[in-house]
């Protein structure tokens, strides 16, 4: 199943940019983010971003560090995040669902066991905030065994060249486009070079571009779809 | 550049900061060929820090021991009080060399905090430090020093309020900001190229120590002792003895009410293998992956990970790595105030309590030498009210 590659196609062919969803698991509860993101795919998400809680969520602004705060409070772990993924995938056979997690959860349970328990669960992909290029191969290999995807991340200052060796070897995956350097959160305005950014990267891309961190309207998903191939919600969502 | 100490270290870092890394490593290399940056340093170091620190021999704690010689390497006598200035100045200047025009930090006890701050008054930099609400509350003192050296402190009260989260919210702010800004690390811990600076700017501490052991004694010690948090001073002492076989290194670490209780900050005695702060390094975790709130009488030595050259040496064997409780530190530092009439940081005590430990069973000849990291000055009212605790 390539199910990113295909809801990436669908919205293409709809002449729309794809909709990807984050929300925290287990914020404000397992349940309540259970109905949230039924209620988010209902609305027409293309892809769900199931945000793993994480201790020291260094990247993150201050709603998504809230949220993950107060899941880990009630006990929410990477094997409840992935069984609320097997719950989501049998009720949802086509959306495409991304694990975003910190690195130290995966590690923690053990890559091999982890790929096997998201293969298993109907992920797609997986993001980790902190495994640039470098140390990615250490979770994309036994990854790519159980065909379970990753997802690279690309900043405002990574060189196009980088962009290129960033999406080597993946299939069924898109670049997460960072629109600004800083952490996750909503912005009133989007950086005024983004647009010429997303059409450098794209004229060098293969995969699908989605550009997310402080989209909140739908005047600025609207702009930037022009520019890429989807737009990704977080905070904006979660504070909603 | 080492970016990896065989599994450990790396560079497990948000793709923001890759660029910044990047940079960092070649400024470093370039630097490290540059003579004038190496005499540049050296001068700082000498007429305005006040190297080289002196060894000292506690003759009557040696006495009162009845064994081996005990040591002091004396950075304690370091301008700011302790060793974290040796390191502070050396990014400083890569700092400017780089052309960035502010400086931010991470701060536990407060001695890396007042050591940036210091450094930035020197080169007239603004500066900015992190540092957990509830080490505000207990290092009162250096945040003080902090504000009048022109800092601003921002206290962070989120997580568990201690060191690690200032340092998520040091991140944070260098990654919104790493075009102009430069994060003065303060131990061998973080991404690559940090733990290798950080290392090569407090080996001054060993390479002294090593000459001045030869000098004075004749010969080498048969034990470098420092104390380790995430391990800087440790990693600045044992550079000096890493090709002499012989010298034992001993890294102790913060073993607070003791292992059994949980409360401690003995990363490598207590963890496992995990990724925090740009690192694979040895952590206190749960069992999920999330990071454990760490315990320990020393704010400096309360840090839930460690550098990873430090679990490289355990691992091979080079280093080993005691645990010395609250109780043991407390002991230590009272015996080195009235034997010796220095009064020692609560980190620096950890290290010595190991000496006083080791001392006894040893031949007189032997040599225990102690890396006397910083003051005690900052400690005053943490050590009264733990009396006070233990007397009621």
């Amino acid at each position: 199943m390539q199910r990113i590659t295909e809801a990436f196609a669908r919205a293409k062919e709809q002449n729309r940019g794809a909709f990807v969803a984050y929300w925290t698991v287990g914020y404000p509860s397992l349940r309540e983010s259970e109905e949230a993101i039924e209620r988010i795919i209902a609305k027409g998400a293309d892809i769900i971003e199931l945000g793993v809680p994480f201790s020291d969520p260094f990247a993150d602004g201050g709603v998504i560090r809230e949220a993950a705060y107060k899941a880990l409070a009630q006990g929410t772990t990477l094997d409840s995040v992935l069984e609320l993924a097997s719950r989501v995938r049998e009720r949802h056979p086509q959306t495409g669902l991304v694990l975003f997690s910190y690195y130290n959860p995966i590690f923690s349970k053990g890559v091999e066991a982890f790929a096997n328990a998201a293969a298993a669960a109907g992920i797609d992909a997986v993001l980790a905030v902190d495994l640039p290029l470098e140390e990615r191969d250490e979770l994309v290999v036994p990854l790519r065994k159980r065909g379970v995807s990753f997802i690279p991340l690309i900043a405002p200052n990574t060189p196009l060249e980088r962009v290129k060796a960033s999406e080597q070897g993946l299939e069924n995956s898109f670049l997460y486009i960072i629109t600004v350097k800083g952490t996750t959160g909503a912005r009133d305005s989007l950086p005024p070079d983004l647009a010429e950014r997303l059409d450098a990267i794209r004229a060098v891309a293969s995969l699908p571009v989605a550009a997310g961190f402080g989209i909140s309207s739908p005047e600025q998903a609207a702009e930037v779809s022009r520019h890429a191939d989807g737009y990704i919600i977080g905070t904006a969502l979660m504070k909603s | 550049m080492t970016t990896h100490y065989s599994i450990y270290g790396g560079q497990y870092v948000a793709e923001t900061l890759m660029g910044p890394l990047a940079e960092l490593a070649a400024a470093y290399a370039e630097a490290k060929r540059d003579d004038a940056f190496k005499t540049e340093l050296d001068a700082i170091l000498r007429d305005y820090v006040g190297r080289e620190t002196p060894i000292t021999f506690a003759s009557r704690l040696t006495a009162h021991l009845g064994g081996a010689k005990i040591l002091l390497k004396r950075e304690d006598l370091n301008h700011t009080g302790a060793h974290k200035v040796n390191n502070t100045i050396g990014q400083a200047l890569l700092a400017r060399r780089m052309g960035k025009k502010r400086l931010i930090a991470e701060t536990g006890a407060g001695m890396h905090g007042v050591a940036t701050a210091t450094v930035a008054a020197l080169f007239g930099m603004p500066c900015d430090v992190y540092m957990g609400a509830i080490d505000v509350e207990r290092q009162a003192p250096n945040v003080e020093r902090m504000k009048m050296l022109g800092a601003t402190i921002h206290a962070v009260s989120e997580g568990s309020a201690t060191l690690k989260d200032a340092m998520n919210e040091a991140l944070r702010d260098w990654v919104a900001n790493c075009d102009d800004t430069f994060y003065v690390i303060g131990t061998v811990a973080g991404p690559a190229p940090y733990p290798e600076i950080v290392r090569d700017f407090q080996s001054v501490i060993g390479k002294e120590a090593r000459r001045q052991c030869l000098e004075k004694f004749g010969r080498l010690p048969d034990q470098a002792i420092a104390c380790v948090g995430g391990g800087s001073n440790a990693m600045g002492l044992f550079a000096g003895f890493m090709d002499d076989p012989a010298v034992k290194l001993v890294g102790v670490e913060a073993g607070g009410k003791g292992l059994a209780t949980g409360q401690h900050a003995a990363s490598i005695n207590g963890g496992r293998v995990g990724v925090l702060h740009g690192a694979k390094t040895m952590l206190l975790q749960t069992d999920d992956g999330n990071i454990l709130d760490t315990y320990s009488v020393s704010a400096g030595l309360d840090y839930p990970g460690v550098g990873p050259e430090h679990c490289y040496l355990h691992d091979i064997g080079r280093a080993e790595y005691p645990v010395v409780t609250d109780d043991e530190a407390i002991a230590a530092f009272d015996a080195l105030c009235r034997f010796e009439g220095i009064i020692p940081a609560l980190e620096s005590s950890h290290a010595l309590a190991e000496a006083i430990k080791r001392a006894p069973a040893l031949p007189k000849d032997a040599i225990l030498l102690v890396n006397l990291s910083g003051r005690g000055d900052k400690d005053m009212e943490n050590v009264r009210r733990y009396k006070d605790a233990k007397n009621n």
